[in-house]
């Protein structure tokens, strides 16, 4: 393949989006005056921007680029990741927990764990947290830097310090404010940038109907893994659910339904401070619970602008000329013996390598092909970038790689926020320099942006080198998110709940998914072999029930056990029952409550989950 | 504070304006290549030209409102 020449049209683009992004930092540094202004927004947010931000952050590059490598390989099923695993979740955290964090005096979510529980499990939470996040934003970058090299030969250095520069100029100057107002101008760009995939996709292989029957010859006759599958296999969100057999993605729908729709997605979108913080940055209690609630508007739309894309990539043609080598390299690369890499199913390419070869006397890196004992394998992460390169001439290239960008700042912006937060107020003042003026707080918040970026493109280097290093440590963050709900629920709902009940609850949790996966297959078994599940999907689903229900049952047996040390008065605002019914929405009217925007929200996810099924 | 519908409003009547534009002067050929024969550069910038316009617009009225409400007694 050869890779793709920008115009000076595309330079424009990217540029001018860059002076936006950092314009609105420049013009937030003067609202910056207190620590709560850097890191909580002062609490002034409109609910519909901290929305869309609570969309934004999560919609980083990997789940762009990630959910459209799903939707090549599993399809329709990747849905799940929305129509199950976030709706309930997010309306879920809005109406039922937003009012303990929003209520309490909590800044953050380990702080709320220190008011509910006690300090250590804060520490707990805080320290696994902060790691996570820059390990997080580390791993991303590496991800897009590559791909930029990949598709445009960027200079893998360039990409990925000047994207990490531009992130901590604006995270720098205008605080958490700054990444969620850029988060809402990225969001915008990502839709209009990929948008017109899904649009060219769809009308190139014949409209929804077209790419059915393109899917359903691939499921029946030829999928990747040799395997034959029903024909709706890939257009089908629920229809082969009844044994992990019959679908690519190998789940059936209990594990499916628990391990995603429950343990996963409750454990992401209900205690990840990442997504938290948006909604408490918004301007009253009722506007932050309305945030993940909203939120779920846009978030529905989204497999239509990166799954679909991506199912489309998998059957359609490569256009002719696009795609290409020239003669030169052609004729060098036949020489040098290296087989390229060029478009093998659909638009995929098989999975490739770097490699060197000399064309008229000039070096060029190209993309080798690699084989598995003489078997290649599709490269799904490549479903995105190559419909860019298919379908939109430079001018539009332009927006979709700035979308791509933006993907990728929105991302990490959302980690560095969250992080110099836990970093300051749970980690610093609360263990290194308590009492200090708030001042110091501020710039210490500012210096933790610095040093948080710092990390991450540490962390970045480190996965260019040892990419399955970064595998393993996602693995690892893994086993340390899965339990987390069970506390967080147990600790809201159930006033009995003890500090050392969390504490070694959520380590028991942590401990149950490391044996899982210690102990079953695909990835892991290190210890023995007990069981085997079809993909490494059903197992981290099947990882997270364990997980979740080990922590479940410790925290619930060790409370019974141990004397509650908090009295009904300190936890008033942290536990339903000792709270007051909120009445502040009181005065709204029905449709703008969140309670009736939830009930709308899940029911026009039910009618996707049917029309699609 | 910042009404964040200005930047974002300015940012992509501008990049409308380029698409558009480049849509106008672009060789023809560009779009039979890659997408489909249609000029998208110029049919696409006109979408997020009229996004960004929108945009401003609700920013503006937004404004009004709120001069309104303090100048009212």
């Amino acid at each position: 393949m050869e890779t793709v020449r920008l115009g000076n049209i595309d330079y424009v683009i990217l540029i001018v989006y860059t002076l936006f992004v950092l314009g609105i930092g420049i013009a937030l540094k003067k609202f910056m005056r207190t620590s709560t202004d850097f890191f909580l927004s002062g609490r002034s947010i409109p609910a519909w921007i901290t929305a869309l931000a609570f969309v934004s952050a999560n919609l980083g590059a990997n789940e762009v680029i990630g959910m459209g490598a799903c939707g090549a390989k599993y399809g329709m099923m990747t849905c799940h990741f929305y129509w199950l695993g976030a709706v309930a979740a997010m309306v879920f955290v809005g109406v039922s927990m937003m009012p303990f964090y929003y209520g309490s005096k909590a800044r953050s979510v380990p702080e709320y764990l220190k008011l509910r529980f006690d300090e250590k499990t804060r520490a707990l939470n805080a320290v696994s947290f902060a790691v996570m996040t820059v390990f997080m934003s580390g791993i991303s970058m590496y991800a897009l830097a590559k791909l930029m090299q990949i598709m445009l030969q960027w200079n893998l250095n360039f990409s990925l310090w000047v994207s990490a520069v531009v992130v901590l100029v604006y995270i720098f100057l205008g605080g958490l404010t700054s990444a969620i107002y850029n988060e809402v101008l990225q969001f915008f760009l990502i839709v209009l940038g990929f948008l017109p995939l899904t649009f060219l996709g769809l009308k190139n292989i014949g409209g929804w109907e077209g790419l059915k029957v393109q899917l359903a010859k691939v499921a029946t006759e030829h999928a990747p893994d040799g395997i034959h599958y029903p024909a709706n296999a890939w257009t089908s969100v629920w229809g082969n659910m009844s044994s992990a057999a019959s679908n690519p993605m190998h789940v059936e729908w209990f594990g499916m339904v628990v391990g995603l729709g429950f343990v996963l997605a409750f454990g992401y979108w209900c205690t990840d401070f990442l997504v938290i913080q948006r909604a408490m940055a918004a301007e009253s209690m009722s506007a932050a619970r309305r945030t993940p609630v909203l939120a779920t508007i846009p978030k529905i739309l989204i497999p239509f602008i990166v799954i679909v894309p991506g199912m489309i990539a998998f059957v359609v043609a490569p256009h002719p000329g696009v795609f290409e080598p020239s003669p030169e390299l052609a004729t060098a690369a036949a020489a040098a013996k290296v087989e390229l890499a060029v478009p093998t199913w659909g638009l995929l390419p098989p999975k490739s390598e770097d490699a060197t070869i000399r064309i008229n006397g000039v070096e060029k890196t190209v993309r080798k092909v690699v084989r598995n004992d003489g078997k290649i394998e599709p490269d799904y992460n490549m479903a995105i970038p190559m419909l860019l390169i298919q379908y939109f001439p430079t001018g539009l290239l332009g927006l979709g790689l700035t979308a791509l960008m933006a993907s990728f700042m929105s991302g990490m912006a959302g980690n560095v926020t969250a992080f110099n937060t836990v970093w300051t107020y749970d980690i610093y003042q609360s263990y290194i320099a308590p009492n200090r003026s708030d001042n110091h707080y501020l710039w210490m918040g500012r210096m933790a942006t610095v040093f948080g970026i710092a990390v991450s493109i540490a962390a970045a280097y480190v996965a260019a080198k040892f990419d399955n290093i970064m595998d393993f440590i996602q693995l690892v963050f893994s086993f340390v998110n899965a339990p987390l709900f069970a506390t967080f629920l147990l600790g809201m709902f159930w006033k009995r709940t003890t500090g050392h009940a969390a504490f070694f609850g959520l380590l028991a949790g942590t401990a149950a998914s490391a044996l899982h996966t210690a102990v079953t297959g695909p990835t892991g078994h290190w210890l023995a072999d007990v069981h085997r599940y079809g993909s490494d999907m059903a197992q981290n689903f099947w990882m997270a029930t364990f997980a979740w229900t080990t922590c479940f049952v410790t925290t619930i047996v060790i409370s019974l056990l141990t004397a509650r040390k908090k009295s009904d008065d300190q936890l008033r605002g942290l536990v339903y029952s000792l709270t007051p019914r909120f009445a502040a929405d009181d005065h709204l009217a029905w449709y703008a409550k969140p309670e009736a925007l939830a009930v709308i929200m899940l029911v026009i996810t039910i009618v996707l989950n049917i029309l699609f099924w | 504070m910042l009404d964040i519908r200005y930047p974002i409003g300015g940012m992509f009547i501008i990049l409308g304006a380029i698409l558009v534009v480049f849509g106008l002067v672009s060789d023809p050929q560009l779009y039979e290549m890659h997408s489909l024969g249609i000029n998208i550069n110029l049919g696409w910038g006109c979408v997020i030209l009229a996004f960004g316009l929108f945009m401003l617009t609700l920013a503006g009225l937004a404004r009004r409102r709120s001069k309104r409400r303090e100048t009212s007694p």
